[in-house]
């Protein structure tokens, strides 16, 4: 900073040197530093913290809530928390933990369950599969947000990995044991739900919208009776209609069971969601695209395949981003017709009467796992967000 | 464009030749008929089939169809209802205690949420860098915490409160344990009645005067200031109604009582857990659109309305704030449709709202279909009203463009 001002200073005083002007301009002061009450730290907290009365007083009162909360917080989580309690035959002796009364975490819940919270009542000896099927959503989130990795070749990776994933979790063959699906739960069950939701409803969503601005009136009634119907109604009342009317539309002898008909109730729920998103996409197009590929003589798949999809979808990634955070979220409601996902293992985690009355610690457990997951799409999308609009800054 | 058309000589001229539909796979007119016949066909086949299936099913199981259970006894418990009903009442009423427990919850709801969103997106732009933090990190956690596990927590956190016999006791009259949380209540009587029909109509001669006042300075410039009237209508009116009532004020003071709190206004553990819940996650959502809506205006807005010698409060109210509403109404839209849809999730706690009435209904008498039915009717009815009203109120603030 004060390397540049002194640059400008001396070239001012070139340009005004005595013999460019033989008038002989008064010489300026000597260069001078700016104040240091408005330089570095103390004119950042000046400007930022204590501009005025007001906000002095605002900055005091929130400083002393925060510190206030957090050695609240430091103390209740830390401090006095308790992390293991002795297992006897009897079950968990949890003595040590009702003592605390309150006053600390009981972490112990956490060490005792946590296998339990993350899969479920799958064999325990068979943990591993389950866990690295939790690492392989994690690498095909990972490779899907690459965007080097955007391009057809993507699909067949998803199709390969979804389908080890399904082998891993059954089992039967391979040499693995088989594991009936009832048995399948914790994290996986959600990460189940929301990978192939999303996996079925995009592509549901991008025929939706194109029908919703179809020129056809009957088609495009449909769509739009489909979209304003789910989005209408909260999931809830889909994942009732999956679990008690299901098994009512299906013929006799069919029967299909519980998680794949919530993950049906997912999909028609996400699809009118992201159809709506992807509408958008396709309304943002200038229609010059759209008569441009008519011109060429393109037929509507042509048209629709290589011209506008490929950019219409371009253009809503950040939303559609966060729409897959939002599904992130809601399959957490399958606790309500009973599945296994994560939340709903964390809830049975403390029917257990020795760990009754530890529900904070658990939720705060199952909390940190979907807040990195939300976080990390959350921060993604930010990012790329910025960096797809990085064309039409000045 | 619109100039070109305009012209009736150019009109025939320009008139697109009227198409004969020939019988070809290349004539794109047929090829949309046949598609659009072959895809309703499909749909109605598809309805068509699940249907049957469910009629054998249900003769099958024998259950019969229709809503004539409606009016047979219900012989279910509610703790929380805000018209009088005991379990001797009809399934019908208690599916009407539970749509009015689920409005009771959404409109108070919809109310908290937009205020403390409002002031956590309007802190989110504060100059004072710990707030404006404070309000990011806010907004950050809540929004990628599921709804769920924030309901589930708030009720473990109540639940995790001493007794009524220790109850926290923060102010005179308010109580807080695992029983709920106990307000002091007003001791309604008719007077207060017509003080608020008072307020109503003085709310309503306020908005004429205020129409008429604006008219007056549009006709001859010169501003008439409007709050001595809104002052009277709104403040006086009621307050002489309520005094020349009587003035009636007896406040129902909750107090420890045997092993419990009497009296009082109770907000029940499950009640309060969901509003908090859907208050707090839904408040995030808002406070990001109020933030975004007011960074859309733009600085030059600002800084003209200050050069044309405006105080701030003008500023906000005649020029930022009718800019930004515009951009946040339609996201603020989707937010309450939201807050209600998500106040279906009281089942999980307890909350015995629509969908959890219906749910019990369905259990105890098996007509699933029409339970379902019935939670559908009333979300769609809701979102429905809600944002034919907010369309409604987009469209007044819309921009008129030429």
């Amino acid at each position: 900073m004060s390397d540049m001002t002194e640059r400008v200073v001396l070239g001012t005083a070139a340009g005004h040197s005595p013999e460019a002007v033989p008038g002989g301009v008064e010489q300026g002061a000597p260069p001078r530093r700016a104040p240091v009450t408005s330089t570095g730290l103390i004119g950042w907290l000046r400007a930022n913290l204590f501009s005025s009365w007001l906000n002095t007083a605002l900055t005091l009162a929130l400083a002393y809530l925060i510190v206030r909360g957090l050695i609240g917080s430091v103390s209740w989580a830390f401090v006095n928390a308790v992390w293991s309690v002795p297992v006897t035959e009897a079950g968990a002796q949890t003595q040590a933990c009702r003592a605390l009364n309150g006053t600390g975490a009981c972490w112990a819940v956490i060490t005792e369950k946590h296998r339990f919270i993350l899969f479920g009542t799958y064999p325990y000896e068979e943990h591993w599969r389950p866990a690295l099927c939790i690492l392989l959503f994690i690498g095909l989130y990972v490779v899907s947000a690459m965007r080097r990795f955007w391009r057809k070749e993507l699909v067949l990776v998803w199709a390969v990995t979804l389908v080890a994933i399904g082998v891993l979790m059954w089992g039967g063959i391979l040499g693995l044991s088989y594991v009936p699906q009832e048995r399948w739960g914790g994290l996986v069950i959600t990460l189940i739900l929301a990978t192939f939701g999303l996996a079925f409803a995009f592509p549901l969503a991008v025929l939706v919208a194109l029908g919703r601005r179809s020129e056809l009136p009957a088609i495009k009634v449909l769509c739009v009776l489909y979209v304003e119907l789910i989005r209408g109604v909260p999931l809830i009342s889909l994942l009732f209609m999956a679990s008690v009317m299901f098994p009512l539309f299906l013929p006799d002898g069919v029967n299909v069971d519980k998680l794949l008909r919530a993950q049906v109730a997912i999909i028609l729920f996400a699809g009118a969601y992201l159809a709506e998103v992807v509408r958008g996409g396709l309304q943002a197009l200038s229609k010059g695209q759209y008569e441009a590929a008519d011109a060429l003589g393109l037929s509507y798949w042509q048209k629709t395949g290589f011209i506008i999809l490929p950019q219409a979808l371009r253009l809503v990634i950040p939303p559609l981003v966060n729409t897959f955070i939002g599904f992130f979220k809601d399959t957490s409601l399958v606790l309500i017709i009973g599945i296994f996902d994560l939340l709903t293992a964390g809830k049975t985690a403390i029917v257990e009467p020795a760990w009754q009355g530890f529900g904070i610690e658990v939720y705060i457990f199952c909390g940190l796992i979907y807040f990195l997951f939300c976080f990390a799409m959350s921060k993604y999308s930010q990012n790329l967000e910025a960096e797809l609009n990085r064309h039409r800054r000045r | 464009m619109s100039g070109a058309t305009a012209d009736p000589r150019l009109a025939a001229a320009r008139a697109v030749p009227k198409k004969r539909m020939r019988l070809s796979w290349s004539d794109p007119a047929l090829r949309g008929i046949v598609w659009q016949v072959v895809i309703v066909a499909l749909v109605v086949l598809g309805i068509w089939w699940l249907v049957s299936n469910t009629r054998h099913n249900l003769e099958v199981r024998r259950i019969a169809t229709g809503f004539g259970f409606l009016w047979r006894e219900a012989g279910l418990p509610i703790g929380e209802h805000l018209i009088d009903y005991s379990p001797t009442d009809t399934y019908f009423r208690a599916l009407l205690v539970g749509v009015l427990n689920t409005l009771r919850v959404a409109i108070v709801g919809i109310v908290l949420a937009t205020i403390l969103g409002t002031l956590i997106g309007v802190a989110r732009l504060s100059k004072n860098w710990l707030l404006a933090k404070l309000s990011a990190v806010y907004v950050e956690v809540l929004r990628d915490l599921p709804l769920l596990l924030q309901l589930l927590f708030w009720y473990a956190m109540l639940q995790g409160l001493p007794g009524p016999r220790q109850a926290l006791h923060p102010a005179e009259g308010v109580y807080l344990s695992n029983r709920g949380l106990k307000l002091p209540g007003l001791v309604w009587e008719p007077a207060h009645g017509w003080a608020l029909a008072a307020f109503l109509i003085g709310l309503v001669a306020t908005y004429f005067y205020r129409r008429s006042a604006l008219a007056k300075q549009m006709a001859d410039g010169r501003p008439r200031p409007v709050w001595p009237a809104a002052l009277g209508f709104l403040v006086v009116l009621p307050v002489a109604v309520w005094a020349a009532l009587g003035a009636p004020w007896t406040v129902d003071w909750p107090a420890l009582r045997g092993f419990n709190i009497q009296g009082g206004l109770t907000l029940s553990p499950e009640y309060f857990a969901l509003l908090l819940g859907l208050v707090l996650y839904t408040a995030a959502f808002i406070a990001e659109i109020v933030r975004s809506g007011i960074m859309a205006v733009q600085l030059g807005q600002w800084e003209a309305a200050q050069a044309l010698g405006l105080r701030p409060g003008q500023v906000l109210r005649r020029i930022v704030l009718p800019q930004a509403l515009r951009v946040i109404i339609p996201p603020m839209t989707s937010q309450y449709l939201n807050l209600t849809k998500n106040s279906s999730l009281a089942v999980a706690i307890g909350y015995q709202d629509i969908v959890s009435i219906a749910n019990t209904t369905l259990n105890q008498t098996g007509q699933a279909i029409e339970g379902v039915a019935i939670i559908m009717g009333v979300y769609l009815t809701i979102s429905l009203s809600i944002s034919l009203f907010m369309n409604w109120y987009n469209k007044r603030i819309a921009l008129v463009e030429r």
